[in-house]
């Protein structure tokens, strides 16, 4: 074969050259398209509900009438029913992870639950609704209440917990763990000494990542029977006598936000609709606030590290 | 009298069973008191690859003993059986008995965590955890439950002091062991390995990635140490080995090729591939 003349070696770069421009504008627009889509929702949200972001919309039980209705009863079973599911999805996923990454054997009966763990995060919610109605409400007796929905969330969301859990703790330097087994640390002292605290910040985000998608989840709590209409909040968990501490809330019936939304989003009138768009503005806000919370953690745990 | 002569004078052993004790008796006698390791016939295989091939040598006490050979040639992996940090890698198999005064260390009766606080290790890649200075060091002595403020403060002095940082560090104890330079590092590990006074400092290439005046305060540090610790080191530098060790072990593809008196081994060897290899004609 010929060598190519050094003018078409030139033509041939500046063909490259174009094809890397264009690469970057096709990048852009990507990127702008994501960026644009979630802006132009705030936009939309926020023209139709803002105004009625008023302090008796926080402070209202839902209502016949759409001026008057609120979304006290929603925002109180949420913060609850995320409780549920942090307590409950934290420890069970955390150390699911810690015990695949540290302590299980590699073989073909460990890689086939780690298959199976990344397929549950596929599974379609409303699957997982389900089977909380026949085992946590009917099963175990739960009802519907802010257990069972707590529950039922956090199944949603172990597989992430579980993933993110994993990620982080593998992205700890092997030299980390052996300078402790070095020193006759044993498999524990080496986790929670060094692998848990060094990877604490990837494990944090894993977390709020899930609890940001289940705060959104309303199929599979509908499935199990979230109430749409509700006009008292549940027991409190603070109590003015002995013991103050009170766990009666968890037996308590619920709403929850996305389901308030879809209730009233489903109603004729159009003043409703206006509900439902504040009531995403606030869902959206706290969804945000969650992954910042996320971000400062990450950045405040890796600064405080240097390997 | 010896466990032969208490079967024999019973009459109750069998044939087989006397073979094994009397090969017990004799490596026992044959092993002078201040061989602190003996490596005893030791295969050791990733899968189904032998990186190890019968190797027999024995680590005399408070001496310094270098690993040297090419690449590959299986002296970390030694190394890293000395206090079973080879447990660790997954799919590894072990045969034959490295006894530690007098003990085998893979014995089932065997804590590998105490066996690990008495033969300390330093790494290639110098790991002081992302903590401070002080709490690197005194970590090996936390985690058995000492907390006794003043006596962690005179440890941490002293195991400084011994691996000679603590004129450059005594004003930052409590900053973090990150803002060190490499050397630096490298010598608070050993200071953090020194703090749970083991018998055996474990070195697998330590100043690999140091430069030459670190590397100099290192190899300086192991003729201090080698006073009152047993130490053995691999190296990829055959002018270290010669400086810093008493003895030196030669290996080449999994075999301990010749093993003698460093002085010895590197002015007449006797075999021909050592002579090559630290010739540099390979290697």
């Amino acid at each position: 074969m010929q060598q190519p003349s050094p003018v078409e070696i030139e033509k041939s770069v500046a063909t490259n050259k174009n094809r890397d421009k264009l690469f970057a504008v096709l990048g852009l627009v990507a990127t702008f398209a994501g960026m644009l889509t979630l802006a132009a929702l705030l936009v939309d949200l926020a023209v139709d509900g803002l105004a009625r972001l008023q302090p008796h919309f926080f402070l209202s039980y839902p209502s016949r009438f759409a001026g008057q209705a609120g979304i006290l009863s929603s925002w109180v079973g949420t913060i609850l029913v995320m409780s549920v599911t942090a307590v409950a999805a934290i420890p069970v996923g955390v150390g699911a992870g810690i015990y695949l990454e540290e302590y299980a054997r590699k073989n073909w009966f460990t890689a086939m639950i780690e298959i199976n763990i990344a397929n549950l995060a596929g599974v379609p919610s409303i699957v997982y609704g389900l089977m909380a109605l026949g085992l946590f409400v009917y099963q175990f007796g739960f009802g519907q209440s802010v257990l069972s929905a707590g529950l039922t969330l956090a199944l949603l969301i172990l597989p992430i917990v579980i993933v993110a859990t994993r990620e982080s703790i593998r992205a700890v330097p092997g030299s980390m763990r052996e300078a402790a087994y070095a020193l006759g640390a044993t498999k524990w002292q080496t986790t929670s000494d060094h692998v848990l605290p060094y990877s604490m910040g990837g494990i944090l985000t894993g977390v709020i990542i899930g609890l940001s998608r289940a705060i959104g989840e309303t199929a599979p709590l509908i499935t199990i029977g979230a109430l749409t209409f509700i006009a008292f909040l549940p027991d409190a968990p603070i109590k003015a006598e002995f013991p103050f501490i009170s766990f009666d809330w968890i037996w308590s019936p619920y709403s929850v936000m996305p389901i308030q939304m879809f209730n009233w989003v489903s109603r004729p009138q159009a003043e409703f609709h206006l509900n439902a768009a504040a009531t995403g503005l606030v869902l959206m806000v706290m969804t945000l606030a969650m992954n910042a919370f996320a971000i400062y953690f990450r950045y405040r745990f890796r600064k405080r590290i240097k390997w | 009298m010896s466990v032969q002569e208490v079967q024999e004078s019973t009459g109750s052993s069998r044939p087989s069973m006397r073979a094994m004790d009397t090969s017990l008796i004799q490596t026992k006698t044959s092993e002078p008191a201040n061989n602190i390791f003996t490596v005893d016939n030791v295969d050791f295989f990733y899968g189904d690859k032998r990186a190890l091939k019968s190797i027999d040598l024995e680590i005399a006490e408070k001496k310094a003993t270098a690993f040297i050979g090419p690449s590959g040639c299986g002296k970390t992996t030694l190394l890293r059986c000395l206090n079973r940090m080879n447990d660790l890698v997954l799919n590894t198999k072990v045969t034959g008995e490295i006894r530690l005064n007098g003990k085998n260390i893979y014995d089932s009766s065997m804590d590998v965590i105490n066996l690990r606080r008495r033969v300390g290790m330093i790494f290639q890649k110098w790991n002081p955890f992302p903590k401070s200075i002080y709490e690197n060091i005194i970590y090996g002595l936390r985690i058995v439950g000492i907390n006794n403020r003043a006596y962690l403060d005179e440890v941490v002095e002293k195991s400084l002091r011994r691996a000679a940082l603590w004129e450059e560090v005594k004003d930052s104890l409590h900053k973090s062991a990150a803002d060190l330079s490499g050397g630096q590092q490298q010598r608070l590990c050993i200071a953090r390995a020194l703090a749970v006074e083991p018998e055996v400092l474990l070195m697998d290439e330590p100043c690999s990635a140091l430069d030459p005046i670190s590397t100099a305060k290192i190899e300086e540090l192991i003729h201090e140490l080698k006073d009152t610790f047993t130490i053995v080191i691999v190296t990829h530098n055959m002018q270290q080995a010669a400086r810093v060790s008493d003895y030196t072990a030669f290996f080449y593809l999994g075999e301990l090729i010749e093993f003698g008196d460093t002085g010895k081994l590197f002015t007449a060897p006797e075999k021909r591939q050592t002579e090559d290899y630290i010739t540099g004609r390979f290697g």
